[in-house]
């Protein structure tokens, strides 16, 4: 029992003190969760509640997404249990819808109006359509992304599992969990999923 | 004559909003703030401020490319960079001298104005304060950035009841915001100084510390960090360059360097407190307390990383 203690300690500093070698002494995070709880005394209990930690944002945080092999494992097994796939098997909505899915960045802001249009806000982070100027560099570009997949069924899936949960195939990625954290309907993934791969998207034109 | 320049000017400046908001990211504080245009067109006519619409204009078009530096770019920024220092083209230092008049204002239950307020280097000592701030005061046992400061020396030497001043924290149109003028005129006051971050105080130290750790942090909806959009370089939101803080040196110092900076985009001026309220929102959180030592501590981190850098405020921004 005692040993078993003794190598979980170890193994815990061990991979601390690894992802934290080339960086400056970390805060101790109950201080920093204090500092957190003060800094949004003020807002309405339901928004104070978004911001507590999950299991899997706890880890990201602190290891500055830098996770052990081991426990990029576990957060992908995690994430992946959380993946639900269409129930009437049909990945792909309507690529136009798809497009409003894409491009709308409002939601889950607390600047929103109430019920207003929720979107997944992808160029803000990706190239998608080529002729759309305006996209963002913090994940790959997704040009022609399903023309250069061949349309192919389990690409289909596994886009759909990326959508629904980026971490089940990338601990600690900077994508959000649109479906996991249930800020994308069903149907919203499956038109923004025609919009990848729909051949008559401008996606792959 | 004039009558008919200004409706150019204005034609001139209606498109370059449009511009800009086709620019920002979706949902960004272009929308919300409804900054009055017109009215700034006109104020600015008045004050013959032409090199203002030049330099406007070229910053609608350059700051897509501020981040990537060619050498159109980059002169377009040097520039850019005269027409902030001149108090003629850039709005902001409309705010600066609303500040000077509000810092010798007698007001208060005491009735005395904020000229014995000290800022760090002593009773009304002004030039270089704010390239020191936020640092550790002894008399409230606190380390606080600009607004804490001055909410406090509101409170302890005018006997100022601050409701209102913290209600009018953020200007809109038809509603000045004290702080945003006074902040103008003391940052001002350190223009040509250098970003000295203060750690020699425990407290110091400590709140940077938990500063990096917020900085960090991953939560919300969207599992955003502040980290997730500034901690690597050459990234960018639609076309919006990020700047990396993640890495001390040039991006953190010319960002810290130029705030407060008036936001074409919302016509006013804006302090630190109001662009981290305005990454919050981007981020998915919650609105952060007003002045709270959470924002101070992202401020000791960010100019940690900033250290050195010069300042030229109120710089101008889209
Ligand atoms: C905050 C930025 C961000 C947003 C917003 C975002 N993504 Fe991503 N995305 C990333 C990053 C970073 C990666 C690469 C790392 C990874 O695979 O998780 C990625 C990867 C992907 C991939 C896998 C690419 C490959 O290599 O096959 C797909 C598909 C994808 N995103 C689709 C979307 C869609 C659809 C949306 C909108 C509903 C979206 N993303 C919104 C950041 C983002
Ligand atoms: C979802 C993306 C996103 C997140 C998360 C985010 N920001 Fe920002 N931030 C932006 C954008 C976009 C800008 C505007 C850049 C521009 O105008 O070119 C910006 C601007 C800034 C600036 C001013 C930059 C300048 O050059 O004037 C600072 C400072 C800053 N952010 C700090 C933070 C901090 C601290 C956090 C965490 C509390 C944070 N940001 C979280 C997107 C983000």
């Amino acid at each position: 029992m005692k040993r078993i203690f003794f190598l979980t300690a170890c193994a815990t500093i061990l991979s601390a003190s690894g992802a934290f070698a080339q960086t400056a002494p970390p805060a101790d995070s109950a201080k920093v969760e204090a500092m957190i709880k003060a800094t949004f005394s003020k807002a309405p209990p339901e928004w104070q509640a978004r911001i507590e930690l999950d299991e899997t944002q706890r880890l990201c945080t602190d290891r500055r997404n830098q996770v052990s092999a081991a426990e990029a494992d576990a957060i992908q097994k995690r994430e992946t249990a959380s993946v639900v796939f269409p129930a009437d098997g049909n990945f792909l909505g309507d690529w136009k819808k798809g497009y409003l899915v894409a491009n709308v960045g409002t939601g889950g802001q607390f600047s929103d109006v109430p019920n207003g249009p929720v979107g997944g806000n992808c160029f803000a982070c990706h190239q998608l359509d080529p002729k759309e100027l305006s996209y963002g560099t913090i994940g790959p570009s997704l040009t022609a992304y399903g023309k250069d997949r061949k349309y192919d069924p389990q690409a289909m899936k596994d886009a759909w599992a990326k959508i629904y949960n980026s971490q089940s195939a990338f601990a600690c990625s900077n994508m959000p969990r649109f479906g996991a954290k249930k800020f994308l309907t069903e149907a919203q993934i499956k038109d923004v999923m025609a919009y990848l791969f729909d051949k008559e998207s401008p996606v792959n034109k | 004559m004039i009558a008919h320049v200004e409706h150019i000017l204005i034609y001139i400046f209606l498109n370059v909003k449009s511009l800009l908001q086709n620019f920002a990211e979706n949902g960004m504080a272009v929308e919300e703030a409804g900054g009055d245009m017109i009215e700034l067109t006109k104020k600015m006519c008045r004050r013959g401020g032409f090199a203002a619409f030049a330099a406007l204009i070229s910053l609608a078009i350059g700051s897509t490319a501020s981040h990537a530096q060619t050498p159109d770019a980059e002169k377009e920024i040097e520039r850019y960079r005269e027409m902030i220092s001149d108090p003629m083209s850039n709005p902001g230092f409309l705010a600066v001298d609303r500040g000077q008049v509000l810092w010798s204002e007698k007001r208060g239950a005491k009735n005395v104005s904020l000229e014995t307020c000290d800022l760090g280097l002593g009773a009304g000592k002004l030039e270089g304060a704010y390239a020191k701030m936020p640092r550790y005061f002894a008399d409230s046992d606190k380390v606080m950035e600009i607004e804490q400061r001055l909410l406090w020396c509101m409170e302890k030497i005018q006997g100022l009841d601050t409701k209102d001043v913290i209600a009018r924290r953020f200007s809109a149109p038809g509603r000045d915001s004290d702080m945003e003028d006074l902040v103008a005129f003391i940052a001002n006051k350190s223009t040509g100084f250098k970003i000295e971050p203060q750690t020699s105080h425990p407290k110091e130290a400590e709140l940077t510390a938990i500063g990096e750790g917020m900085f960090y942090r991953r939560a919300g909806v969207m599992d955003f960090a502040c980290a997730t959009c500034h901690g690597e370089p050459g990234k960018r939101i639609r076309l919006q360059g990020l700047p990396d803080f993640s890495k001390p040196g040039k991006q953190a110092q010319e960002t810290m360097g130029s705030w407060p900076t008036y936001r074409v985009s919302q016509s006013a001026l804006r302090t630190m407190q109001h662009r981290l309220w305005d990454c919050f929102r981007q981020q998915r959180w919650p609105a952060p307390d007003y002045a709270s030592d959470g924002i101070t501590a992202l401020v000791m981190f960010l100019n940690k990383q900033a250290a050195g850098g010069e300042i030229t405020v109120p710089s101008i921004k889209r």
